[in-house]
């Protein structure tokens, strides 16, 4: 809670740094006060109980700790690969206020007890990204991701509203411990339109998450935001989504799981089709993570869809998260310094090994990681996925994740391809900040410790 | 029931305006219209908030509505924004004319 209350503080500085001038500052201030937030939150993990805030709006129990901390250390990460992408431009502190607002709002939605703390959760962290979204003002690409990804996000929150309505309406609250107790209560006699509501909010959220076949706003996108912002949307966002959704099925709506597994396997099935043979035929890299992105969220969906009430569920979803956020802040970063000048196609990597050759490392990596290849994070975090799904009645599910996996090596080892085996056109070294440097290289260096170590994490993480 | 008129009404007319709104998004081409079938889905959620509060005497739901207001207006004014910049760039605000993340 104070992790949070700490965020919102500093986004209120950061629009009066503008007044005050203290500009240059700022990224200083931001630092320290994201280091002061994850103390904050880590403290509360060493008392070890669930406090409920606000008339229980929010509680920040232990997994709601855990995923705040993973949100507040990619940000932490984030900023630092940002500091020259805000020199940049001219509205410094708006760019800072904004991002800093949208991660109060994922810190809510990691931490929601009450429909009305999920919903202005999504909304606190989807508005200011419409905006970063459209930020480059002269780009008429950026102009239309910032408005598709509007359009497309208010769609998705009138469903959740009106499955939020709809689910009030059997129930009589908005609280998620009182609507799972109705639940209990009546039994297998739920009203209609209550299962109606369930299924409208996992539409709902597989909007939010990109999930086939609700993904298709979001490789448009990831291609016309500015990149580093895609990296925002794919680290921070994907995650706090991720936790209101594991909150939401397993804790609201988990005894009702017979409404909600058919459609979330239809889903997840989609998902990894598509997603994985539509990332293969893709020319931009950008796109590529996108679309590798819907693919990743089918994989934390399988957690929720085994609905196994455990503490082995949690840690998969926080083990994944966290490895594919490392690993995503290493591709965007790479990715933000290798297509500066504005090409963004596979080709912008050829000769990358010569040119640079810590970045083509680090960007091989994370392409491992990402594409669940051992000794890196993403290997274990897709085994852990695999544990929870055993057992369940969705072993068909698994054989295609496994296969779908194979097409997902093809693409991302083509980009290790480009960079080791092709002959780029320059040949001068990638000038790279030194700050870009370091935080592309501890990520990495991150990425491997996880898969060293991934007991390590799960023993973290045991509640 | 609420004053002598079932609930089920409430549902089918906010389910009705709902579906209007949605089959708009998905219709129509001018952007001021795509708001505005928005807004309408949105209002169907509150009025069908507000009939349940009131069946199930709960002030909670309408406390909702509020939010729901205030979030759909800050949207809107960032959504009109957008549109202004889309509309200095190429001079029209028709979906047809946004084709440029198109493989």
């Amino acid at each position: 809670m104070k992790g949070l209350l700490i965020i919102s503080a500093l986004g209120i500085i950061a629009m009066l740094a503008e007044i005050f001038k203290f500009k240059k500052m700022l990224l200083w201030i931001v630092l320290i006060g994201i280091i002061g937030a994850y103390a904050a939150t880590l403290m509360e993990w060493q008392t070890g109980m669930s406090i409920s805030y606000f008339k229980d709006m929010i509680a920040f129990d232990k997994p709601a700790i855990a995923f705040s901390g993973i949100i507040l250390a990619t940000a932490f990460f984030w900023f630092i690969l940002a500091n020259d992408y805000f020199e940049e431009d001219t509205n410094v502190t708006d760019h800072f206020a904004l991002v800093l607002f949208a991660i109060v709002g994922a810190l809510m939605l990691t931490s929601f007890k009450n429909m009305t703390t999920l919903f202005l959760g999504i909304e606190i962290m989807s508005i200011p990204l419409y905006v970063l979204a459209a930020s480059k003002k002269g780009d008429i690409k950026s102009n239309e991701a910032g408005f598709k990804y509007l359009i497309m996000g208010s769609f998705a929150s009138a469903f959740l509203l009106f499955g939020i309505a709809l689910i009030y309406g059997a129930s009589g609250s908005f609280d998620i411990m009182e609507i799972r107790s109705y639940i209990s209560t009546q039994g297998g006699n739920l009203p209609l339109f209550f299962n109606v509501g369930v299924v409208f909010m996992l539409v709902a959220m597989c909007f939010k998450v990109s999930a086939a076949p609700f993904h298709f706003w979001a490789p448009d996108v990831y291609e016309g935001s500015p990149t580093l912002i895609t990296a925002l949307m794919s680290t921070i966002v994907k995650t706090a989504a991720f936790a209101a959704i594991l909150r939401l099925f397993m804790v609201a709506f988990g005894n009702v799981s017979v409404t909600w597994t058919a459609v979330l396997a239809g889903v997840i099935a989609l998902s990894l089709v598509i997603a994985n043979f539509t990332a293969a035929v893709q020319s931009s890299v950008k796109r590529m993570l996108a679309y590798s992105s819907i693919s990743h969220a089918a994989f934390m969906l399988m957690v929720i869809l085994a609905n196994q009430r455990s503490n082995i569920s949690v840690d998969a979803i926080i083990y994944y998260s966290l490895a594919y956020s490392i690993g995503s802040i290493t591709a965007f970063g790479v990715l933000y310094n290798v297509t500066r000048n504005g090409n963004e196609n596979f080709e912008a990597f050829n000769g990358l090994a010569k040119r640079s050759p810590m970045l083509a490392l680090c960007m091989t990596i994370a392409m491992l990681s990402l594409a669940g290849i051992p000794i890196t994070a993403g290997f274990f975090a897709k085994y852990f996925v695999f544990t929870t799904m055993i057992g369940t009645p969705y072993k068909w599910l698994l054989i295609l994740a496994v296969l779908t996996s194979a097409v997902g090596a093809y693409y991302y080892l083509k980009v290790v391809i480009a960079m080791y085996f092709k002959q780029g056109h320059h040949n001068e070294t990638l000038p790279v900040e030194t700050s870009n440097k370091i935080v592309i290289a501890v990520t990495a260096v991150i990425t491997v410790l996880l898969g060293l170590a991934p007991a390590f994490i799960s023993e973290l993480f045991k509640f | 029931m609420i004053n002598g008129i079932s609930i089920n009404y409430y549902l089918m007319l906010s389910t009705v305006l709902f579906i209007i709104g949605a089959v708009g998004v998905m219709a129509r081409r001018n952007t001021i219209i795509l708001f505005m079938c928005i807004e309408l889905m949105l209002n169907a959620v509150n009025l069908l908030l507000v009939a349940f509060s009131v069946l199930h005497n709960d002030a909670s739901g309408q406390v909702f509505v509020f939010f729901i207001m205030a979030v759909a207006a800050a949207e809107v004014a960032v959504g009109l924004a957008i549109l202004s910049m889309i509309y200095r760039n190429i001079k029209s605000i028709d979906t047809d004319l946004l084709g440029n993340l198109k493989n």
